[in-house]
């Protein structure tokens, strides 16, 4: 039963090849929004506690070796909600009819890559889905083929496939130490081996080919191009699932199953945890691009799970899991409103917008949502996670990465406010007196992820003990 | 056993020597194509690697088949990075690599 | 099957010659074949060690479909004129003439350290046919292995759409 996770996208994806193609190309739209949905409904429900997933073979064909956890569940939930969203924005995007057809199967194959990713059970059918999500990310950030999308899809490739690489030698001195694939008899290998060193190597690449992956500082140079380069509902996917998925859920699942949490290990995470946050706060002051800025602050908040990540307590991993999930929700949010003011502005550079509050109301009142949320602020769902990160620093006593924390949050609320102020806000240009409000398929999810922001925010204290994760 | 343990060390220079080769080619030509040929050699590089690991610990097959899933991969990621190639061949003009700055940084 | 010392090394090290020739050399199409004579060369080792599965897949995907790939591409992607050819060629010799020094020192450096490798090895393996391995145990690779082969059918479709308009 497990197993429909993977399964079902791959059918659906069989079943809208036949020819009928005329019908094909006008229910795809209805089909994968069913089918996200369904994922998010699946996933929230299980989190509840109702549903009972236990992995039923079905018939001795479809036993596979998978296995779902607290952690896999928040991944689903997220992934379904993210590529919702996604195929909802693609409307006002793509154009009806094969291009739309071929954008929306794509979407569908990257969520049953996202899928693998979180039923894995070894390390190297992990690293298998990974390369699914990775290629099918190229395929979309080079999807409208102009000029920036195929080179920043070429500059994610070479990256990535440095990534490939070692990550796969990493797994290649994992098996000569274990002789296995699978994440329990690595990590008892682990543990009772001899080869201290050959282990340290073997981790630390590994480690660095997911740190390419995600993202995060130093290995940061493609992001920004990639993001800036793919078109509007690319720049969602990519934002909520490839980066995210690729680097930071294995990232977590690597070191809670398989490393554990040794002193090098969580001093490693710390160290680049941090200077991802400064130097992404940092560099999104210059930007006049916002959705440049954007991509900048993606990678600042991304830093923070990996902060979270490195206090190597309990309190610690479920902070940064929770902040995975707001991250992904109000990332969403603000790329959702980026794109509606793109597509009814026509333009990206923040200097040339400006008032647009009274023209698109919904839109700027979800953004300044969006905005207090991954700011930090009090009673949205952001100002928790980053609230539990910064008590797990102080109870393991990293006393100045928490003041550091805590600075650049500040930061955050700075460039945040900046970037309302200029595109919502002030004085309005001449040449947008035309603008209105973005279409219902840009509405829609935007009102959607604002008000999962604000919920979750607002109810957490009574979840507290729920949502705890281990 | 004893055998496969001597023969480890060559094995392992080899993949090593291989290594610095794949990412000399990749840091080191202006050619778009070339980067690919040394993505390939990379790959080659791991395969040899995880053949070497399943060799001294006697765990043959699972390398195989750890080989053969990652032959389809890398037959995959090179078709869409050559199709990328040749949709960035056909608007720059030129295979050059010191054209892909028109994106900033 | 006996292992053969010389043999093997002999392979080796024409593995690394391979590898270096498809570097050096300076026509592309050169290269493309260099990698397939290197994809040979490594099913020739697999061989070697008893894998003939794996060697069989490595031999006709990767010193096939791959060079196909590769020489498809260049020809699609037009060569440079007669003048160019040669100003790249001067241009292309000073940055990659280290690259054969460098790596034979390396090689002769690191074969010369007598590391001591005592691996405690895990146990046996309980499987040990190749095909019984990938049929049985490993289910979600091969289900892997066909979502993969999807990715890449619909990145064919988009990619090279246009050209099959024109």
């Amino acid at each position: 039963m497990l197993s429909f996770f993977i399964i079902l996208p791959l059918v659906a994806l069989i079943i809208l090849n036949l020819p009928f193609r005329a019908l094909m190309n006008r229910i795809v739209f209805v089909f994968a929004s069913m089918l996200a949905l369904l994922q998010t409904a699946i996933a929230s429900l299980a989190i509840a506690g109702i549903w009972d997933i236990r992995a039923i073979p079905v018939s001795p064909l479809l036993r596979f070796n998978i296995g779902v956890d607290n952690l896999s569940l928040l991944l689903l939930l997220c992934t379904g909600l993210v590529i919702f969203v996604t195929v909802l924005v693609s409307k006002s995007f793509i154009p009806q009819g094969e291009t739309r057809f071929n954008f929306i199967s794509m979407l569908i194959i990257a969520l049953c890559g996202a899928n693998g990713i979180a039923l894995a059970r070894d390390i190297f059918s992990l690293y298998v889905f990974i390369e699914v999500v990775s290629i099918s990310s190229f395929i979309l950030i080079a999807f409208n083929k102009d000029r920036d999308a195929f080179e920043g899809a070429f500059k994610y490739i070479i990256l990535s496939a440095i990534a490939t690489i070692f990550m796969l030698s990493g797994i290649g001195l994992l098996f000569l130490i274990s002789g296995n694939m699978s994440f329990e008899a690595i990590s008892v290998a682990m543990n009772t081996s001899r080869h201290a060193l050959l282990i340290l190597f073997a981790a630390g690449v590994f480690l660095c080919g997911l740190f390419i992956k995600g993202g995060l500082v130093p290995f940061h140079g493609w992001l920004a191009d990639a993001y800036t380069a793919a078109s509007a509902p690319v720049s969602v996917y990519l934002a909520g699932i490839a980066t995210k998925t690729l680097g930071i859920y294995t990232l977590i699942r690597i070191a809670v199953s398989v490393f554990g949490f040794d002193m090098p290990i969580s001093n490693v995470f710390l160290f680049i945890g941090i200077l991802s946050i400064v130097v992404g706060a940092i560099a999104t002051l210059t930007q006049t691009d916002f959705k440049r800025m954007l991509a900048y602050s993606s990678i600042s908040q991304i830093g923070y799970i990996v902060l979270g990540l490195g206090c190597a307590s309990p309190l610690g991993i479920a902070a940064a899991a929770f902040h995975f999930f707001n991250h992904a929700v109000f990332k969403s949010l603000l790329f959702v409103n980026s794109a509606a003011v793109e597509k009814q502005s026509g333009t990206r550079d923040m200097d040339k917008l400006g008032g647009l509050s009274q023209r698109m109301p919904v839109t700027g009142v979800t953004s300044v949502l969006a905005c207090l949320s991954a700011a930090g602020v009090p009673p949205l769902a952001g100002f928790w996670s980053k609230l539990l990160i910064i008590i797990a620093l102080w109870n393991t006593a990293h006393y100045n990465y928490a003041a550091i924390a805590v600075l650049a949050s500040l930061l955050t609320l700075a460039y945040m406010l900046l970037f309302q102020r200029k595109v919502f806000f002030g004085r309005e240009s001449g040449h947008l007196a035309s603008v209105k409000e973005g279409g219902w398929e840009l509405v829609v999810p935007a009102i959607i992820l604002a008000a999962i922001t604000v919920g979750v925010g607002v109810f957490f204290p009574f979840n507290l003990c729920r949502l705890i994760i281990r | 056993m004893n055998a496969s343990l001597t023969l480890f060390w060559h094995l392992f220079v080899v993949v090593i020597m291989l290594v610095i080769m794949g990412f000399y080619c990749i840091f080191m030509t202006y050619n778009l194509i070339r980067t690919l040929i040394g993505v390939e050699l990379l790959i080659k590089a791991v395969t040899l690697l995880i053949i070497t690991a399943g060799y001294v610990t006697g765990h043959m097959a699972l390398a195989q088949a750890i080989v053969i899933t990652l032959i389809v991969v890398e037959v995959v990621f090179i078709v869409v990075a050559t199709g990328v190639v040749i949709g960035l061949r056909r608007h720059n003009g030129t295979l050059d690599t010191r054209k892909l700055r028109n994106l900033k940084g | 099957m006996q292992i053969n010392h010389t043999l093997n090394s002999i392979i080796l090290i024409a593995l690394v010659a391979s590898g270096l020739w498809t570097i050096m050399t300076r026509s592309l199409i050169r290269s493309a074949i260099g990698l397939a004579l290197t994809s040979a060369v490594l099913t020739m080792l697999m061989f070697s060690f008893d894998s003939w599965l794996a060697g069989v897949f490595e031999l006709s995907v990767c010193a096939g479909l791959i060079s196909v790939v590769f020489i498809s591409t260049i020809s699609l992607t037009q060569p440079l004129t007669k003048a160019e050819v040669i100003k790249h060629m001067k241009d292309r010799l000073e940055r990659f003439m280290y690259l054969p020094f460098l790596i034979i020192i390396v090689g002769v450096g690191l074969s010369l350290l007598k590391v001591n490798f005592n691996f405690q090895l895990p146990s046996p393996e309980i499987e040990t046919d190749a095909r019984k391995v990938l049929w049985n145990l490993r289910e979600l690779d091969l289900l892997a292995q066909v979502v993969i082969i999807m990715t890449g059918i619909f990145g064919v479709l988009i990619l090279f759409r246009e050209m099959r308009r024109k």
